[in-house]
């Protein structure tokens, strides 16, 4: 299988990428996952996170993706994400930004459950933001 | 009869509206191979977000457990009309045929004894809707100040319309735009957003043993929110491109009737030269025999 595997980055607004790649790492929605070619069909939500991208050429390139599914099928692995962009137009502040805004809403939360979801979201904000600091998912 | 100098005023007036309607023309055909191109790039999207939907979805036929965006409530008595026609006019039928599809439409859904409630995004949709139905109109969203459409703009019409539906204010939701076929073709569609309807899958390969993370109901109900929103989305980039096919062709139209015009007007204006020329002729010959 070293022909790798096809990889598609789409966002609403446009095709991102799209080109045959050696692996991809993902941030799907049970940990990030590394996908090589000939992978077992699966489908999963994403979690806010950085996409590695390894070419055909043997050099690493990383996606900052949010919200979406990334879809593996034998044709090779799509990634719709609702948000997806080049790691150099990443911008730590936007995030924080969401985080100061999740502390808010969690105050204001009526219920528990609400309160632990807004948690959740919280954390999936600050552990991007580690990730970020350290440079790639791959440090998963 | 109108003076010469009346026909002259008439000319450079109808000439200076005519440098109008093809400067606007020129526009629109810029910002129109802009706005196609945005259509077209977010096709991919909408096309591979639907087959994936379409899949799952299949295996939630006629199960009563299925998500309420994809079942419905189990009644259409509550009827939302999401219309969305562009901000501003000047493009020929484009608004207005929008319009008429949503408003035959409530008017056939009004005659059933249904409920029918409106929101229209888009300025020009709103101004034409609040003479028939002002009293049904429960919002309206406008993007006059917004220079690019994004993808932003269309969840939070998608988190308003959801915010509506999980506090039961309607049954059913459907989405009225304009599909650009080409520049003179745009074909006023209805779309039925909630509860979600789906093509089914084109081939068996979907059916394929795949694994879902963290499964496939969770996957379904992560999806449908945000379909209703790229739907939308598609739904604007297309009424977009379709804003300026019409502006373009309808400003085409203004320049050719301009141009019209000033012959006719040039040739009028001739005439009545010639004809005084002639009687000042006749006036001096006539003056010269008589001496």
């Amino acid at each position: 299988m070293a022909e790798g595997t096809k990889l598609e980055i789409v966002s609403p607004e446009r095709l991102l990428l799209s080109e045959t790649v050696q692996s991809v790492t993902v941030p799907g929605a049970d940990g990030y996952f590394t996908v090589l070619g000939d992978h077992a069909p699966l489908m999963t939500t994403l979690k806010p996170g950085f996409v590695t991208v390894v070419n055909s050429a043997g050099i690493s390139h990383v996606y900052y993706v949010r919200g979406g599914f990334a879809d593996v099928s034998p044709e090779g692995l799509t990634i719709l994400a609702e948000e997806a962009e080049d790691i150099a137009e990443f911008d730590r502040s936007k995030i924080e930004g969401l985080i100061a805004a999740g502390l808010t809403a969690q105050q204001a939360a009526a219920t528990a459950d609400e309160q632990m979801r807004l948690q959740q979201e919280i954390d999936n904000w600050r552990n991007l933001l580690l990730d970020a600091s350290v440079g790639t998912g791959a440090a998963h | 009869m109108a003076s010469l100098k009346d026909l002259k005023n008439r000319i450079a007036s109808v000439k200076s509206t005519q440098k109008i309607t093809k400067a606007m023309q020129m526009v629109a055909a810029a910002k129109l191979r802009r706005a196609q191109e945005a259509a077209e790039a977010a096709r991919p999207y909408a096309e591979r977000m639907g087959n994936v939907l379409a899949a799952l979805g299949a295996a939630y036929a006629g199960r009563q457990d299925a998500p309420a965006l994809l079942a419905g409530t189990g009644r259409d008595q509550v009827h939302l009309l999401v219309v969305a026609t562009g901000e501003r006019g000047l493009a020929g039928g484009f608004n207005s045929s929008i319009a008429r599809l949503a408003r035959e439409t409530a008017q056939k859904l009004i005659g059933e004894g249904k409920t029918v409630k409106i929101l229209t995004v888009g300025r020009k949709g709103n101004d034409i809707l609040k003479r028939v139905f002002a009293d049904r109109i429960v919002d309206t969203i406008s993007f006059r100040e917004v220079r690019q459409l994004g993808y932003v703009n269309a969840s939070q019409v998608g988190e308003k319309i959801l915010a509506m539906y999980a506090a039961g204010e309607f049954d059913v939701a459907t989405l009225f735009y304009s599909r650009f076929r080409s520049v003179i073709a745009q074909i006023p569609t209805a779309q039925q957003l909630i509860p979600a309807k789906f093509e089914a899958p084109a081939t068996d390969a979907e059916t394929l043993n795949y694994e879902y993370e963290p499964d496939e109901e969770a996957i379904l109900e992560d999806l449908l929110p945000r379909n209703i929103s790229v739907q939308i989305f598609r739904a604007l980039l297309e009424n977009n491109a379709s804003f300026f096919g019409a502006q373009m062709s309808a400003m085409d139209n203004a320049t050719r009737n301009a141009g019209d015009m000033i012959k006719r007007l040039t040739l009028v204006y001739n005439r009545q030269r010639q004809a005084q020329i002639t009687k000042e002729l006749i006036e001096i010959i006539s003056g010269a025999e008589a001496l």
